[in-house]
Order: C-alpha cells, then structure tokens, then sequence
C-alpha cells in the first residue's frame, strides 16, 4: 500500500518528522519499505528508511502559467510559450504534444498553469531510458535560445510519463515554489493480512492519530438534496445473505465522464493506479480513501436489459455452466460458488473481483449506478483463487471489509463524482442490509493485560488506549468493555477477542515499551530424548570416522531413484509420498531410499576429489496405506570410492577403497554402538555386486546392507573408475538393539599368552565360521582372536586359502601356564578338524 | 733448594705434550686413543708410581702427589674435551637433519557435519542452556496439524502466507513450518509446562532462486505455562540474540502477524554485515529479521489441552539457512542441499 503523505494530512495532522512517522508505522505493525520523495528534501538522519527521489529546489523548480503559445520560426515540432514565472515573462521553448491544440490562437483566455524549471536546475533527461539526472543549461535550439523548461513528470521524478508536459488545474499559484505545491512523500507500507482495514489513506490515518493522539478529521459524507428517488429507479435482492450482508447502491444522473483533476490524477498515480476518467478515477479514488472498493454500472445499460422497466440487482451464486465476460475481455467459467452481481436478464459482475464488461462505464455513459458492497472474506477469496485473478477490489474483500464502509464508500463516491464529472446525485441510497454486522463486546481486565504482556495498566489505562483506535469502552468493575469500531472484522468474541484487544493495547503501549523478562515460571520436567540422542551419535560417530555428511533434496522421481537397481531388475509400482503439484516433473515424489540421494551426491562430486567419503541421516517417505501420514523412519546411508589414502607429494599411488573399508567403518559404528550379537551373511541384493555384498543381522534382526556397487548399476552413474562402496542400514533398529549400558572390561596385571595358529581351509568356509568355532572352543580364557594373514597360491592348492590366526589367552588373576594354554589349543585344533575339516598347519 | 727430580721434569714435559694433543682433537674416537695413551694402564702417569723408587727417597711422597695432581689435570681435560667435542657432534646432526616444515603436513581423514546440522545444532544448544528440549516431528503433515489447529481454517486469507506442496493424499501436505510440532507438543505433555525446540525441514512452493528454496530448515521454540508474558519473550529471546550474534547485540521487536500467536511480533537485529550502517544485506536499514514471535493463540492453546484462561505462552520460529547466509556471506540459499564438497569442506 502507497501512502500519499499530502493526503494523509487531509485525515489527520503529521506533526513530526518523515522518519519519525515511519519509524511510528513500523512499530504499529505498518512496515515501511520505501520512502519515495517527490521534490521533498532528504532528511539528514533516515533513521535507516530508505528514501530516495528528486528534491525540487525552491529557487529553480516553480508555478508558471503559459499566455501564450507561439509557433517555433524553424520547427514545427517545437513552440514557443510566453510564459510567466511569477516573477518576469519569458519565452520558453518545448516540444510537448500537449501544447499544439494552443498553437498560433493568440493571447490565452485562461492562462495555462505548468511545471517550470529554472536555468541550472537539476531534473531527469527526459529523453534517455531511466532516470538520469541533468542539469538545465544555456543552449541554442534551431536558433532560439534555451535555458530552462517546461515539465514533464519524467523529468521532475513523478512517473514515468513523458508524453507531454504536466498541465495543472486553472487554480495553480504562479510563482509558488513546485514542492509548495505538489511536494510529497510516497511511504509504501507492508500491510499484515489481519490488518486490511489500513489500506485505505483514513485506515493509516486512524492508526497514525492513534499513536500520536490526534483527532482523526472525517471527511464530508452528507449527501446535498438530490434530484428524485433513487428506491423508485432500482431494486436490491440478496438470494444470500451469509455471502452478500450488505448491498448499498447510489445513483447519479448526468454525469460526464472527463479527465479528472491534476491532484487527483496525480495521487492516483502516486498510489500506483492509472487515471482512466473522472467517473472511474472517483471509484477507484474513494477505494483508496476510505477502502471501500466501488463498482460503477452503467445504468441506462441496465434498463435496457430490464427492457425499459426499473432495474433489479439480484446477487447470487453461479448457475451451473454460467459464464461471464469481465471487462479485462476475459471470458471466465464460474463456480457454483462464485457470487456474482446480476439483473433480470443475467449475470453483470463477478462480486467483489471483477466488473462485466456489457455495463462498464464508457466515456458516452450519462447516467450511473454506484454499488457500495460487502462480501464474505472467505468465499471471494475462493473465487479468486479459482478464477486466478489479482485485483484491487479482490484483495480487499478477500480480507474482509466491514459493511459500515459500503455506505460511507458510495456516500463519498457520489459526492466526488459530482464534483469531478458534474451530474446530479439522486436523492436518497438504496440500502439492503439483511444481516448487520454484530461489532463484538470484549471484556478485557487489567490482570488479563498483565498475564499477557507482563505490564500493569489500569482499567482506564486499557480503555484509552483503545478508545484511540476508536473503541467504544465502558469501564465497570475494573473491567474494561471495549466494542468493536465500526470499520474493523479482525476483532472476535471471547477468549479471542480479548487477544486481539491485548494486541491492540500491545500495540499502542508499544513494544519498544515491554520490559524483556526471564522466564518465572517452573521449569518443565526434563525428560530423555532418544530420538535426539540417536540421530546425534550416528552423526558424531561417522565424523569421527572422517566421512563427510551431507543433507540432500527429499524431492526426487522414481527413474532417478531406481538407478540403483541394475535395468532388468527395476522394482515397479512403488508406492510413493507424490506431490499434487510439484515444482518440476522430476521432483514430483519423495525418497524412498536414501542410498539414491546419496549415490546422486557422490556421481556429482566423484569427479573433484580423490577420495570421497560421504553419509547422509534423514528421512524416507514410505507411504501405508492404513494411516494417514506415510511413514517416515531415519535411514543411515554410507557412500565411498576413490584411493584409500589421498595423493600427496610424498605418496603418488595408493589402492583403491573397497568392500573391507566400508566394512571397516561399520565394524567401527558397530563397535560404539557396543553390539554384540553381529553377523554379516553374504546375501543377493540387485544394487550390490553378488560377490561383494554383506547382509547386516543384528540380534538376529536384518539391520541394513552394505556391499560394491553392481558394475550394472555403475553403468547408470557418471562414476569414475574406482568401485564405489555403499551401505543402506537401518539406524533407527541399531539404536534400539544397543545395550542401554555396558560394564568396562578389567584391565588385568597378568600377562597374555599370544599364539598364531596357521591352517589350510576351503574357499567355502568364512572367516567368520572359524572365528565363531575358535571361540566357541577357546573358551573363557580365549580373550580375542583376530585374522592377521590370509593367502592364496599354488602351494595351497587351488580352491583353499591359507589363513592365520592370532589367539590371546588371559585370565583376570593369575598367569597362565603353557599346561592350561595347551590344553584350549587341542581342543580349537581339533575342533576345527571335526567340525569343519581344517587342518592346522603350525600352532606356536 | 734441591734439584727437581727427573721424574717431575718428566711428568712436566708428558703433561704439557698430552695437553697440546688434547685442544687439537675433533672427536670421540680420537678422544679415546687420546686417553688410552695417557691415562691407560700402561700410560707414564699411571707408571710413575712403580718408579717412584728411582726417586730420592725424601722427594717421593711429592712426586707421588705430583703424578696425581698431573693425572687429575687431565682427566678433567679429557672430561671437558669430551663434552664439546659431543656437543659440536650434535649441533652437525641437528643441522643435517632440517626438513623443510613449509612442506604440507599429511592430513587424516577429517569428517564434518553438513553446515546446516552445525547451525542448527548451535540454535538447539543454545536453547537446551535454557531449558528447552528438541522435539521432532514429521516432515510429511496431516492439513490438520499444519493449518487448522493453528487457527488457519481452509479458505482462510492467512493461508496465503505459506504456499504449500500437497501429496495426492487428501489432507496430506508437506509442512511448510515447523509450527504443527506445537500442538503436536503440547498433545503429548500436556498439562506439564512447556519448553521446546521443534527444529528441522520444511517446504514451500516456490519458484527456485538465490534466495528461495523449496526445502528449508527452521527453528521454532515454544513455552507455555502459567504466567508466561511477552516480556518473557523478549527476554528470553534477547538472550538468544545475544549468546547467538554477541552480548552487545541490539535487537528490535516489532508487530507482526501470524494466524497462530497474539499478539504477534517480528525480532530484529543490528546488520552484523555492516555494524548497523546501511548495507545492501539490510537494504540500508541496520537491521536484519532474524525471527517472528508471538504470545501462543487461545485456539492453538485449546487445541493442545490448555485453557487459555490459565495457561498463556510464546512461541518464536526462524530461518536456519539465513543465518548462515548472513553470517559466512553465502550469497545463494541453494548451495545448501547441492551438496558440492567444495563448499561443504569450508566448514
């Protein structure tokens, strides 16, 4: 919203600064975000608004009037004006279109009044694109001499305009200084949803005379004695009350529409709206006056329609299939939930967005009918959003506009099309009002205040605050009772209403006035937070193992996420979280896999490291069909490829990482997370290479994946040579398998026995059965047994490998003898022998 | 005066020739030849004592005392030779073993958390100081939740404040703040007081550009108990200004909207890109929106089991990805989920 500073002032006296007032509405709630000066001078201190504009100098910058337009000797395109400044005639040459019709008729009968810059003043060129300023210098012009100017808005910053020069109303002063005259300051203010009433200049005004604690001036809203009776030449019928309380029409006879005055011209355009004609301008005038839009209907049009007979406006819902074009030419299909605002013969506007074009007023229009309404917020918003259309009068209604101001809205409009257009009020306003608006009664105490804003104020304290924003209050009991003003909904009944009259005291008491306090109050119970504490962990744990988070778009599509299945093993029919309307197609699902967001990571950054180590924790979206929301569990997905020890200067090559360095940090997380009962069964899984795959089993529980890339699924990625180790596990169920506490093993002064144990055994058989078997066997005393050799060769023959085996022996009290040590080493020999045929080579 | 004897003449002779060999050796090796010839066994110091006999008998026990005195000398010599010979054996390795420390260092493998979980983690932590507990909710949202029991009912204006991706579900959307955590919240603890954070990722729809991201992590705190006022709010949230942007921090509050607090209010603070001066950042004003705040709405209390009359509260929710932006000058939000190692490796 533009607020217009000059006609601001018609409301209300501004009796401070420019900063000062913005600085005001800011803290009102009213954020200014752009100060605009027209021909004011910059402030010294903005106080950080940020203003911005031309200053008109009071010397160079002033009223002149033109006696007398004279053809140029060389040019036709140019003329000479005799021009009074106010201080000397003189003659001024100019370009301006504007000024032919005056050419060569002589001495002016009403001089005109114009914008006129001095020798040296400093203005925008009016002939490049932009604003670029300028300095009015001496110079000759096809032989004429040159030296100053008359104006146009370009030039002095006002628009964009530059067709023409400006042409003031006959009362103009010559010789006053311009900013005298039209000087302003345009403040765009944001205005929050829940306070639409402010866009309006009265609706600001009020907010302004609240805070400053000045009288707010009304304007003028008697009619004069008209000419007939306006009840005798239209009638009004509400089919719905709940969409349409009120419906107020006037009607003026004899209008003609022309250009309206300068000064209205210009706020209009100040406001950001285009002058169209003095019939129109008036609606769209009293709409930013007072914030009542306004819809004129041509009414000889309507009694054309009504064939002759008094015309009546019947406002109702859509008919199915009904269709109307609006006057931006648009043909729009209506919902059965739009209202609109028709007659006998059919529909004339869609209410409160957009009028019809059959009855718009059009410059040959004489005789019109003025329509002051009220709409409910919520079904015009509806229809807007249905209809897809932005309009002044949209966004108003949209947000509610109390149906006081339906009246007050034609009132004035009616007054100032007389005044602009000529014409004759009819006598008297057409008023259907089936549902008043009930204004709540708020009953609102000093403790609630208290409780509230941590302030004291008194009962009376409370009432005139509000009384400023033109509450009715009565002060009983040392309750305040305060009644809605007729010009805001925001207002509710009971508990809520008496919040947002706390917000209205808030307001006003100001918030730069509320003491900023520690919390009081008890404490609440601190309670365990496992869900917090898990996702910490992980996070920390695999930082700590030197990888890389990072956090990806949930947004994906299933051909992206299902590269990482091999072609012929593409799962089909995915049950997806799918957006209703995404912002592209291939964000059009959720996840489902973590892996592929983060295979998708690292095929984008595969190329600018060596060695690349990344995880992601975060949701995936698995919808289920037997509750609302999808559900929505934490996975863990783990990605690595590159060299396993980075290029440097002292080292050229390294190996690549594989399976056994994936392995490596989950054995590490396995190991913090202190669980016990771990297997990794070599499994089948389409995204893993068959032979380099490892399913979890956790307590007995499968507990993710973890395995190389299928060169298949490589295929799919723009990945480089080196293999690429991925991991997808279930963290949310190795968090609930680990044990909630452990006890510290002791840290015995007894000294081990170390023996390798070296043997011959099938390729079939896993490290992990003999590992399983030694242990079994070992018994208590066997402390640890770890692989430290593994070979392959002629010499083994072919299909067995050679491992070797490091076996610790401790007791906690003692030192154990060769004879006790002896007696473990034939048992584990020869149970590997009976249980898995393996024939240990050495033992010492 | 009797006349010296030639065993002390010789002595004289053998200590000045032993002293002279001394001060030109230059090492260890040396050193020890050095002394097996004169201090050895078989060295003269050491036999003079057997030939003491050629001596005068009256002059034996100061030739005697002699060789001992000779023998001292230079062992104490020797001794001190020693030392300097091994410190200038030193000094010679210390400086042949230089290396070049410009050289880059060999860097283990150093992991990090995504910067968003930093931040986030740092306004959680501060919070936690204070006495809030995290509390996280679901990305994916009931309509419910999300709008209506924060007193947005469908249709309603206010709805334009959040432009929102819905599933193909009926009522199911993506939740465009974090704020259905609080009746979500105040459901499960109720009628205990409340101190939560409900961070984590919310959704608009939006078009994409430097400073507009479909997926965003916001903050948002929530306090409801009995006698809980905006000068609570201020105060607690001035606190968090301060422990976040520096306990000399100015910060502003002033009146906003939101469907689901009353009254409602926005918090600035000064421009920490500028130090309150005007800069583009802060589009000259001196100061940055850093969050919107308000007293919880009586509906929204109601919804989560507290009457209004008796239990009031604040709540107050931000941006996270800003507070980066602001504050290591990232100057496009989507650098965030893109995931590029070379801006994640900064941080």
């Amino acid at each position: 919203m533009e607020l217009v500073l000059s006609w601001l002032k018609e409301y209300v006296e501004v009796d401070i600064p420019l900063p000062e007032l913005a600085h005001a509405l800011t803290m009102l709630g009213l954020e200014v975000e752009d100060i605009r000066l027209i021909g004011l001078p910059k402030p010294q201190d903005t106080k950080g608004y940020p203003f911005h504009g031309l200053e008109w100098d009071r010397e160079k910058f002033v009223v002149a009037q033109i006696d007398e337009v004279m053809p140029h000797p060389n040019a036709d395109r140019l003329v000479l004006c005799r021009l009074n400044d106010g201080r000397e005639e003189l003659t001024v040459l100019t370009g301006a279109p504007n000024l032919y019709d005056y050419k060569g008729i002589g001495p002016l009968a009403k001089p005109i009044k114009v914008a006129y810059a001095r020798e040296g003043a400093q203005l925008y060129d009016g002939h490049q694109p932009g604003f670029v300023l300028t300095t009015l210098k001496r110079m000759k012009i096809r032989g004429v001499d040159s030296f100053s100017m008359v104006c146009s808005e370009k030039e002095l910053g006002i628009s964009e305009e530059h067709e023409g020069v400006i042409l003031f109303d006959d009362d103009a002063p010559t010789g006053m200084p311009l900013v005298d005259y039209i000087g302003d300051a345009v403040i765009s203010v944001s205005i929050l949803p829940n306070m639409t009433r402010c866009a309006s200049m009265i609706g600001l005004a009020r907010e302004v005379a609240a805070v400053l604690d000045k009288p707010l001036r009304m304007p003028e809203l008697t009619l004069p004695a008209g000419v007939g009776k306006a009840s005798e030449q239209v009638k009004i019928e509400i089919r719905n009350p709940d969409l349409n309380p009120r419906f107020t029409a006037g009607l003026i006879r004899e209008v003609e529409p022309r250009p309206s005055p300068y000064m209205i011209q210009l706020r209009l355009k100040l406001s950001g709206m285009r002058p169209i004609n003095s019939v129109v301008d008036a609606t769209n005038y009293v709409m930013l006056e007072a914030g009542e839009p306004l819809h004129a209907f041509d009414y000889d049009v309507l009694v054309q329609r009504a064939g002759g007979k008094t015309p009546t406006i019947i406002t109702r819902t859509a008919e199915p299939g009904e269709k109307l074009t609006t006057l931006d030419d648009v043909e729009r299909n209506l919902k059965d939930f739009t209202v609109l605002v028709a007659d006998t013969a059919g529909s004339l506007s869609i209410a409160g967005v957009m009028g019809g074009q059959e009855s718009e007023v059009r410059p040959e229009t004489r005789n019109v009918l003025l329509e002051g309404a009220s709409w409910n917020f919520i079904n015009i918003r509806k229809s807007l959003q249905y209809l897809r259309i932005n309009s002044e009068a949209g966004y108003r209604f949209s947000r509610g506009v109390h149906p006081a101001l339906a009246e007050i809205g034609v009132r004035l409009c009616l007054l100032r099309m007389a005044a602009w257009s000529g014409g004759q009020i009819v006598d008297g306003l057409v008023d259907a009002y089936p549902q008043p608006y009930q204004d709540p009664l708020v009953a609102v105490s000093p403790a609630d205040v208290t409780r509230q804003l941590g302030v004291q104020l008194t009962a009376e304290q409370i009432a005139a605050y509000l009384r400023r924003l033109q509450f009715e209050c009565e002060v009983k009991d040392g309750q305040v009772f305060a009644k809605s003003p007729a010009h805001r909904m925001d207002i509710g009944e009971g508990v809520i209403g008496k919040a947002d009259v706390i917000e209205e005291v808030a307001r006003l008491y100001g918030y730069d006035n509320i003491p900023a306090l520690i919390i009081a109050s008890e404490l609440p119970p601190q309670r365990p937070n496992p869900v917090e504490e898990r996702l910490q962990f992980f996070q920390d744990t695999l930082v700590s193992l030197g990888l890389q988070e990072v956090i990806n778009y949930r947004f994906t599509n299933p051909d992206q996420e299902n590269r990482i299945y091999p072609p012929e093993a593409k799962p089909e029919n995915q049950n997806y979280v799918e957006l209703q309307n995404p912002i592209a197609v291939e964000k059009r699902i959720l996840r489902r896999s973590l892996l592929a967001s983060l295979l998708d990571t690292m095929e984008r950054n595969v190329r600018l490291r060596d060695r690349l180590t990344l995880f992601e924790i975060g949701p995936v979206f698995l919808p289920d069909d037997s509750r609302q929301l999808p559900d929505q569990p934490y996975r863990l997905a783990i990605a690595m490829s590159g060299l396993r020890h980075p290029r440097a200067w002292d080292r050229k090559s390294s190996e690549k990482l594989d399976f056994y360095d994936l392995k490596g940090v989950v054995d590490a997380l396995l190991s913090a997370l202190h669980l016990e009962d771990v297997k990794f069964e070599p499994d089948a899984h389409p995204t893993f290479h068959p032979g380099k795959c490892a399913r979890l089993i956790v307590s007995g529980e499968p507990a993710g994946w973890l395995g190389e890339l299928h060169p298949q699924v490589m295929e799919q990625y723009d990945f480089s040579d080196s293999p690429v180790l991925a991991a997808d596990l279930d963290m949310e169920l190795l968090y609930q398998l680990s044990p909630k506490s452990f006890h510290a093993a002791q840290i015995t002064a007894f000294p081990p026995v170390i023996e390798d144990l070296a043997m011959i055994a099938p390729e079939a058989v896993a490290s992990a059965e003999i590992v399983n078997l030694i242990r079994k066997a070992g018994g208590f005393l066997l402390k640890n047994v770890e692989l430290f050799d593994i070979f392959r060769g002629e010499q083994i023959g072919a299909g067995n490998k050679s491992l070797a085996y490091r076996l610790t022996y401790q007791a906690p009290n003692r030192t154990l003898t060769d004879k006790e040590v002896g007696k473990q080493r034939e048992r584990i020999i020869s149970q590997l022998e009976k249980e898995l045929g393996i024939k240990v080579r050495t033992a010492a | 005066m009797s006349e010296k004897s030639p065993l002390v003449i010789e002595l004289e002779t053998l200590q000045q020739q032993a002293q002279t060999e001394l001060a030109a050796l230059k090492s260890e090796s040396e050193l020890q030849s050095w002394k097996t010839r004169y201090l050895g066994r078989s060295a003269t110091v050491m036999q003079i004592f057997k030939r003491l006999p050629e001596a005068a008998p009256e002059q034996r026990a100061a030739i005697g005392q002699f060789a001992n005195q000779v023998k001292n000398t230079l062992e104490a010599g020797f001794n001190q030779m020693m030392e300097t010979v091994r410190q200038a054996q030193l000094q010679q390795s210390l400086k042949s073993e230089q290396l070049d420390v410009t050289l880059p260092g060999r860097v283990p493998a150093r992991g990090r958390l995504h910067i968003q979980t930093q931040v986030l983690r740092e306004v959680c932590h501060i919070f936690n100081e204070m006495g809030f507990q995290v509390f996280r909710t679901d990305e994916v949202e009931s309509d419910e939740y999300n709008f209506e029991l924060l007193n947005i009912p469908a249709h309603h204006p206010s709805r334009d404040m959040w432009d929102t991706f819905y599933t193909t579900k009926e009522g199911v959307i993506l939740r465009t703040h974090t704020s259905p955590g609080q009746v979500r919240s105040m459901r499960a603890f109720n009628p205990d007081p409340i101190r939560v954070v409900l961070p984590g990722m919310c959704y608009r729809y939006e078009q994409m550009d430097a400073s507009h991201e479909i997926q965003f992590n916001q903050i948002e705190v929530l306090v409801v108990g009995k006698d809980i006022t905006f000068a609570n709010m201020k105060g607690t949230l001035v606190e968090f200004a301060k422990r976040m942007y520096g306990k000399d921090v100015r910060t502003r509050i002033r009146p906003g909207y939101f469907p689901f607090t009353e009254p409602s209010a926005e918090m600035d603070v000064e421009c920490f890109v500028c130090g309150s001066k005007g800069c583009p950042v802060c589009k000259g004003s001196g100061w940055l929106e850093i969050l919107g705040c308000g007293m919880v709405h009586p509906i929204v209390l109601q919804n989560g089991g507290y009457d209004p009359e008796i239990y009031s509260g604040f709540a107050a929710g931000m941006g996270v990805e800003r507070i980066s932006m602001l504050r290591y000058h990232v100057d496009d939000i989507r650098r965030f989920w893109e995931n590029d190692i070379r801006f994640l490796e900064q941080f």
